[in-house]
């Protein structure tokens, strides 16, 4: 501002930077600016520069020849069932499996935190260590099938590990205690007074969680699904190594990473890894759809 | 196991049989785990073992082998000095953007916090796969600058996302009485910021740290022979079974387990176990 800005200018900028600043924006907001940079240039940009490559295929073809490719060998086009086959039994599983266990730890009860703690061991120990211990744990001549035959559950060690039973199980060992903790705190979010009015007019434990608990946690229950369907669904490390990554569990991040790791054709990696995002995202939709015609109101607690 | 079975909060300690039921499915769950968990450790201690219940004699000189095999001294140093500068680089970025988020409402904020979530929500595997190409192609990844970057895209928003609630909840009436006693910006943001934001510090820089060391597919798809961590030795390891001892790969397997327990035990003192696992707040609002 130099003394020959005349004051009708003066009064303008004022304003303007009064304005904005009346709707949240001043200069404190330049402290965003880095962040906002880094996740556009290392996040966005990444994808953007994968869709383009996607289009653009190693051998020419025009533009769709990746995915045209794609979809017709069966071998590529199977890793998606392969994929789901997966993600979705599991993730089903985890949630299912965290919804009794969740109900009972709801409350105060001893030993919560101790559970809790431990549950997070698997989670952070990884799929590389679950795989390297599943492999010497349910091998053939692992713990588990001595103890099955030694019990006469089998005559033969069952077959538990470099097929798809082998990546099912990593899945429900790491995927399990996150679908747990989220549902817990879901769980816990609802107000214990509801119940207990449900009590007072007279319903029964069980109804009051299919009628009470139930249709308030169901939409906790439809976010602790997708994102243990996200998590199960990139399975990597476990289908590499405790599963059968020619064949049972050749999933879509094996293919996307022998296409542009091993094959070095980057374009049609990035093709299958849009695919994969892409089928992701409408089993993603589908959930939510689901749940906008859930109850969408007020717990009543402090989640 | 009998310990825990406790009626819930009713308080009515009458323990009902489908109550027991799920308490023995989970005793099952870490029952299992714990013999996972303890096969590696058993067999990275063992001389021969085949077909008994456990091995012939116990040995130390699996470590000393895996060791020296995998180089283990060079990959833990670069485990430490990528999980270290991720976290140094990420706060940097991520506690003031998290200061605007949380002091700020502007138009579009719904669309920042969005473009924050993102990162953490889809899969590495899946931006990794793009990400990692377009490092390759300008000759970034495979070295360390290239294995820092891609970690820090999932960081810089944990970091983001942990603090903008911690800062919430420090009264902004703080900051504007030391600006009314003529405090400047420099000595409030020394002297009154800083130490109200070193918890919330803490525990984005432990959980960030603990992130980055179990990070596999980014540091994977990225990593080079001289920028390998521990988690993806340990995977290269168990890829290429056959051509080293399995008790060795076992000991390495052994190694990371203990460092991520002792990384696990110091994280806990400072957040909560689910915040290790989830994003530290709940969906936002819909």
């Amino acid at each position: 501002m130099t003394v020959a800005v005349t004051a009708g200018g003066r009064a303008r900028t004022t304003s303007l930077r009064h304005r904005l600043a009346e709707r949240g924006v001043d200069r404190t907001l330049l402290l965003l600016a880095p962040a906002l940079a880094f996740v556009l240039v290392l996040f966005i940009y990444p994808f953007a520069y994968g869709l383009q490559l996607s289009f653009t295929p190693a051998e020419g073809g025009g533009a769709l020849a990746n995915y045209r490719e794609f979809f017709s060998d069966p071998y590529l086009r199977n890793t998606i069932w392969k994929t789901l086959g997966l993600g979705l039994p599991a993730a089903l599983l985890n949630v299912l499996a965290s919804v009794p266990i969740a109900y009972l730890m709801r409350g105060k009860v001893r030993g919560k935190r101790t559970l809790t703690t431990l549950l997070v061991v698997p989670i952070t120990l990884g799929t590389v260590l679950t795989a390297q211990g599943l492999l010497m744990y349910a091998g053939p001549a692992g713990w588990l099938n001595k103890l099955l035959i030694v019990l006469h559950i089998t005559d033969q060690p069952l077959p538990l590990v470099h097929n798809w039973t082998g990546v099912f199980l990593s899945l429900v060992i790491t995927g399990f205690p996150f679908a747990f903790l989220l549902t817990l705190s879901y769980l816990s979010g609802i107000d214990p007074s509801l119940e207990k009015a449900a009590a007072t007019l007279g319903a029964g434990p069980w109804e009051r969680f299919r009628r009470v608990t139930m249709p308030l946690l169901a939409p906790g229950l439809a976010i602790t699904f997708t994102l243990s369907f996200v998590l199960a669904f990139s399975v990597f490390p476990s289908a590499q190594l405790v599963g059968k990554p020619a064949g049972q569990t050749r999933v879509l991040s094996i293919a996307a990473y022998d296409a542009a790791f091993q094959k070095f054709d980057y374009s049609m990696g990035c093709a299958i890894a849009i695919i994969m995002a892409v089928v992701m995202l409408l089993v993603i939709a589908l959930v939510m759809v689901w749940r906008a015609t859930l109850y969408r109101g007020s717990t009543g607690g402090k989640g | 196991m009998a310990t825990t079975i406790a009626g819930p909060a009713s308080g009515r300690a009458r323990p009902r049989w489908w109550a027991v039921a799920v308490w023995l499915v989970v005793g099952f769950f870490f029952l299992n785990l714990l013999a996972l968990v303890a096969s590696v450790v058993v067999d990275s201690f063992g001389t021969r073992w085949f077909g008994t219940w456990l091995p012939e004699a116990f040995t130390f000189h699996w470590y000393s082998d895996a060791w020296r095999e995998f180089g283990l001294s060079s990959v833990l140093l670069v485990t430490l000095e990528v999980a270290v500068v991720v976290v140094a680089v990420s706060l940097l970025i991520g506690v003031p953007a998290s200061y605007a988020l949380a002091r700020r409402e502007f138009p579009g904020k719904r669309l920042v916090m969005v473009l924050f979530v993102l990162p953490i929500l889809v899969p590495p595997i899946t931006y990794g796969i793009p990400l990692a190409t377009l490092l390759y192609k300008l000759h970034l990844a495979g070295s360390m600058p290239g294995v820092i970057l891609a970690n820090l895209v999932p960081a810089v928003p944990f970091v983001i996302l942990t603090m903008t609630p911690f800062i919430e909840q420090i009264d902004p009436k703080i900051e504007s009485a030391a600006r009314m006693c003529g405090a400047s910006t420099r000595s409030i943001f020394l002297h009154v910021l800083t130490p109200l934001l070193v918890p919330g510090i803490l525990a984005a820089s432990i959980l960030v740290l603990v992130r980055t060391v179990g990070m596999f597919e980014l540091t994977f798809l990225t990593a080079g022979p001289s920028s390998t961590t521990l988690v993806v030795a340990l995977y290269n390891a168990v890829f290429a079974a056959g051509i080293r001892a399995n008790q060795s790969v076992d000991a390495m397997a052994a190694i990371y387990t203990g460092s991520m327990l002792v990384l696990l035990v110091i994280a806990l003192r400072y957040v909560n176990p689910t915040q290790l696992v989830t994003r530290p707040r709940e969906e936002p609002a819909e």
